[in-house]
């Protein structure tokens, strides 16, 4: 699957190196998103790759920190005049990565002022508060928990397709929605509202729980050895128009945590200007 | 056999593998991804899968049948398999990385190994339904038929 053992590929690439080495392919669509994605798993690369473009992304995957700074030219100090024309709307990275940690990567992306101001995504697959504050802290947009789902990614897209278009035609992005989610927490002053994760829960899927072993009910629980309580991904951008398209999110399966009913399981926003403690 | 059996047996197949805890949500996830564009996309990543997982529990036996264990190199093997099965939806497999994740912290050579054969056993097991799942969606799909939707509540 991997061909030049960095970039890989289930299917013809004919996104790779946009921008890179003159611009022979033909001028991108100022609305599409183009999506970096960063994961030394081939696995969840084939995975996070398919569940971008099914959401009409066009996707360009790598397998390590390098090989993003690399695609993105920013492996050396000379500046590239094609990387003007490179159009990256999201770099989504896994955490745990041999070399450079995803954490890592989102620094060295921050402190680029060419891609300073690109929404950067980690994933994991630990739910670790300190992870997750680090990361937002150090200006990721957002923390997906692994195994990432089709709603997460739709939830992504939404919030992309408002931002592209919105600093296409005026050069600028949206002031950030940081808006709590958690219910126990005040009203924010911002006008838009993250709707509570009830709008995923469709007509529940009710794998009943495994009888014969001691498999842990259908839901994302910690496994690691924090004994944080099941929290669920951080929410991302809020506005009402993700909360329409939330009606779409009827493939999200109420086992996943952002749809369990339990308050205190309620996906939170971390805010990076910090939130209430959550453990 | 009947298309319509056959359909039935699949789903009554697939439906167990979720009972049994074999599979969980994440391959639900999965299925979702295949469509008509991509109509083998499930196969696909579980075979990767498999080729992955096959390697990894390789260099497993081979790390922890030296004289000194090096957890350092362990560790990370298992977290890499954790994550693709759980990807996938190899919930037992993870379940296994889990437990064997905590006994390389403990550096517990003995409990490594104990663990190191309950994952082989769990991976073998999810790896022989799935390939007699896709052998039954193939003999389907062979027949002229389409491959039922996971019916919702069970």
């Amino acid at each position: 699957m991997a061909r030049d053992g960095g970039v890989s590929c289930l299917r013809s690439s004919e996104t790779m190196r946009v921008g890179i080495g003159g611009m022979e392919s033909p001028p991108l669509d100022l609305d599409e998103v183009h999506v970096l994605a960063v994961d030394d798993s081939l696995v969840d690369r084939i995975v996070i790759e398919r569940l971008l473009r099914i959401t009409s992304c066009k996707v360009t995957a790598v397998d390590s920190g390098w090989r993003a700074l690399e695609f993105l030219g920013l492996d050396n100090e000379r500046a590239s005049a094609e990387l003007n024309r490179l159009k990256v709307d999201l770099i989504i990275t896994d955490y745990c990565m041999p070399g450079m940690t995803g954490y890592e990567l989102l620094k060295k992306i921050k402190e680029s002022s060419s891609f300073r101001q690109v929404p950067v995504v980690i994933m994991s697959s630990e739910n670790v508060l300190t992870r997750i504050d680090r990361c937002l802290e150090e200006g990721a947009e957002d923390f997906l928990l692994k195994p990432v789902k089709l709603a997460d990614v739709k939830r992504l897209r939404s919030s992309l397709t408002r931002d592209v278009k919105l600093s296409n035609a005026n050069k600028r992005k949206l002031p950030e929605d940081s808006v709590p989610v958690n219910t126990s927490l005040p009203p924010p002053p911002s006008p838009f509202t993250i709707s509570p994760d009830s709008s995923d829960s469709s007509p529940p899927l009710t794998i009943s729980p495994e009888s014969s072993d001691s498999s842990p009910p259908l839901t994302i629980s910690p496994e690691s050895s924090d004994s944080s309580p099941p929290l669920s991904p951080v929410e991302i951008f809020s506005s009402p128009l993700s909360s329409l398209l939330d009606d779409e999110d009827d493939d999200v399966l109420p086992s996943s945590p952002e749809s369990s009913p339990a308050p205190e399981e309620s996906p939170v926003r971390r805010q990076k200007m910090g939130s209430p403690g959550l453990d | 056999m009947e298309l319509v059996q056959m359909q039935k047996s699949l789903q009554d197949y697939t439906k167990s593998l979720f009972l049994d805890g074999v599979l969980d949500s994440q391959f639900l996830q999965l299925q979702q991804l295949q469509d008509e564009s991509n109509p083998d996309f499930v196969s696909q990543v579980v075979t990767l899968f498999f080729q992955d997982s096959d390697r990894i529990l390789n260099d497993l036996s081979l790390s922890l049948d030296q004289q000194v264990v090096d957890f350092k190199k362990v560790d990370p093997h298992v977290h890499q398999l954790k994550g693709s099965s759980s990807s996938i939806g190899a919930q037992r497999v993870k379940n296994a990385c889990v437990v064997f994740r905590s006994f390389c912290e403990q550096q517990n050579v003995e409990g490594c190994h104990r663990c190191l054969q309950q994952v082989k056993q769990e991976y073998y097991l999810v790896k022989n339904r799935l390939e007699t799942l896709f052998k039954l969606e193939q003999q389907i799909v062979a027949s002229g038929g389409m491959i039922p939707a996971m019916e919702l509540g069970f």
